[in-house]
């Protein structure tokens, strides 16, 4: 099998005149993690189908686990994906759906009941589709993409609807899958989800692809920032103002100035605050995180 | 093709599903086989649009069917709306994406539905055809009918033929169905069209022209499953009848097999 899980190049999907993804290339080596996020609309789910064989790209190539995206029906029995949320018949149960997909896949039915119990339906795998909360037919589509005991696989959004517990429980089983060997390319609007589980990152942005790499590639590439709330809210803006005249870029997010600068500079920061009558509440030094690092790449709030 | 003719019947089977196909078609089947027997001597008539169906012609070797055949178009609808929510409700509940990710070979996946929905309508004929035959054999001795005839080689293979005439045209209408439910991938819509145009449609471009119904599609299905017509005759009717399926089984495949699935 090849060392790359998957490999897309010059990947580019065209609805008429608008580039639902404009030329994207990156590769996942296999047995890896890989967080893919971008903001709504910026042809994450495209690609995915692209990747599934679901829709044609206009022009590019992909390969996953070595074959290339035309012949999906030589690599989709090792694959595993949910794409945007679950999708399910309300009229069958949950266990009947797994059936109908197993049967269709040519996998063993006992791995129905065992998937029921992974996911935590245990019990519930008997009562119908449309019985079920959102969390629950969250879990069910997990269940059905770990159905051929995957190489790889791809989930959109994979903890829409779940608790915290569940949430932690995807996070684990996402984890012991990768330590199996199985390769994870997983979306998700949870930034802090994915920064804690994923090795690789590719970021997309209006259709392109602003990042692909290592995650820690992308963090310490980024500068350093300085976190500033103050006592009056209204202060931020004068807080920018000094920032911005200093030669360090600022702008403010969630009630804080994010300011671009080196650790140092804080100090000064604080006595030029002072010296404007301005009280702070708040000054941290910190490196950026995934969440601080996409909204400047993909150019959020 | 034959994994995905199952994974198609964990579906088909949901009694729910089955009865409500079983009661929508036998209603019609019923009904006509009564009203067949208990009319017969009603200057009103005891068949479709007045005419009279005597005892001469039931008492014949095609006695038995005659009431079921008469049915073709109900049987039909209820078939078509089948194949055109089973087609259609993959894109409505987004499942098409799933099952294509475990049958990535679309054309298997189209052929392997369409086989389990054939399955399913040919269950649905067997089921209608015997309750005609058991009421009409019921009711013709109270409507001083013989059925010495009926039970015959003759009567047999008239069974036989009149069975294989109905289950072609249920097929018909299902591949009609199918075509609307991929065409407009949406049940209600694919079904409302598919029941205007047969119930209605049809009727009107009657008046538009007479010679209009020798051309539909709906009118040659419906003739089929009669056995051919005052007007059509059973050759024109299978010919031509085949001819708009095979038109609709390229139009399905060409759909399935390129179209984006993009829900």
């Amino acid at each position: 099998m090849s060392s790359l899980a998957i490999e897309v190049h010059g990947l580019t999907k065209r609805y008429k005149n608008l580039a639902a993804l404009s030329e994207a290339s990156f590769s996942v080596p296999t047995g890896t993690i890989c967080g893919f996020v971008g903001p709504n609309g910026a042809g994450k789910t495209t690609t995915i189908r692209m990747l599934l064989g679901l829709i044609t790209p206009t022009a590019g190539s992909a390969k996953v686990l070595g074959f290339p995206v035309s012949e999906p029906e030589k690599y989709l029995s090792l694959v595993g994906a949910m794409i945007e949320g679950p999708a399910f018949y309300p009229a069958l149960t949950g266990a009947e759906n797994l059936r109908v997909l197993a049967t269709m896949g040519d996998i063993p039915q006992e791995r129905v009941n065992e998937l029921i119990d992974l996911v935590g339906l245990k019990g519930r795998g008997g009562d119908k589709y449309k019985t079920y909360s959102l969390g629950m037919k969250q879990r069910l589509g997990i269940a059905a993409a770990l159905l051929p005991n995957p190489k790889l696989l791809i989930l959109d959004e994979p903890t829409n609807g779940l608790d915290p517990e569940g949430i932690q429980e995807v996070r684990d089983l996402i984890k012991k899958l990768a330590s199996e060997g199985t390769t994870v390319f997983v979306s998700s609007h949870l930034l802090s989800e994915l920064e804690i589980i994923s090795e690789y990152i590719v970021m997309l942005r209006k259709g392109e692809v602003v990042f692909s790499g290592p995650i820690e590639d992308l963090l310490f590439a980024q500068k350093p920032t300085i976190l500033v709330r103050t006592e009056n809210i209204e202060d931020l803006e004068r807080i920018v103002a000094i920032a911005n005249a200093a030669g360090h870029p600022a702008v403010i997010r969630h009630g804080e100035a994010h300011i671009e600068g080196p650790h140092e500079w804080a100090a000064t920061l604080n006595k030029s605050a002072f010296a404007a009558g301005i009280v702070l509440s708040q000054l941290n030094p910190t490196m950026p995180n995934l969440e601080e690092t996409f909204f400047e790449m993909t150019g959020g709030r | 093709m034959f994994r995905v003719f199952l994974a198609e019947w964990r579906k088909l089977r949901r009694p729910v599903l089955i009865l409500g196909s079983l009661i929508s078609s036998l209603f019609f089947t019923v009904l006509v086989t009564v009203f067949l027997f208990k009319n017969i001597d009603n200057p009103q008539g005891n068949a479709d649009r007045g005419a009279t169906i005597g005892r001469p012609i039931l008492e014949g070797a095609t006695g038995s069917v005659i009431a079921v055949s008469q049915v073709g178009l109900f049987l039909g609808i209820t078939a078509l709306c089948i194949f055109a929510a089973q087609s259609a409700q993959e894109y409505t509940y987004g499942t098409l994406r799933n099952l294509l990710v475990r049958q990535p070979a679309r054309l298997k996946l189209l052929a392997g539905k369409f086989a389990a929905m054939k399955s399913y309508a040919l269950m649905i004929a067997v089921v209608n055809i015997t309750v005609s035959v058991v009421i009409a054999y019921l009711l013709a001795e109270g409507a001083r009918v013989s059925t010495d005839n009926w039970f015959t080689d003759e009567g047999w293979a008239a069974i036989a033929r009149t069975s294989l005439n109905i289950f072609i045209s249920i097929l018909y209408f299902g591949v009609f169905g199918i075509t609307l439910g991929l065409i407009f991938r949406s049940p209600i819509s694919a079904i409302s069209i598919g029941v205007i145009w047969s119930l209605i449609l049809e009727g009107l471009f009657f008046f538009i022209n007479e010679n209009i119904p020798d051309w539909t599609p709906v009118s040659q299905f419906n003739t089929i499953a009669a056995g051919g017509s005052v007007d059509i005759s059973y050759s024109h009717a299978l010919t031509l009848g085949t001819s708009y399926v095979i038109l609709g089984i390229i139009i399905s495949s060409v759909l399935f097999a390129k179209r984006d699935v993009a829900n």
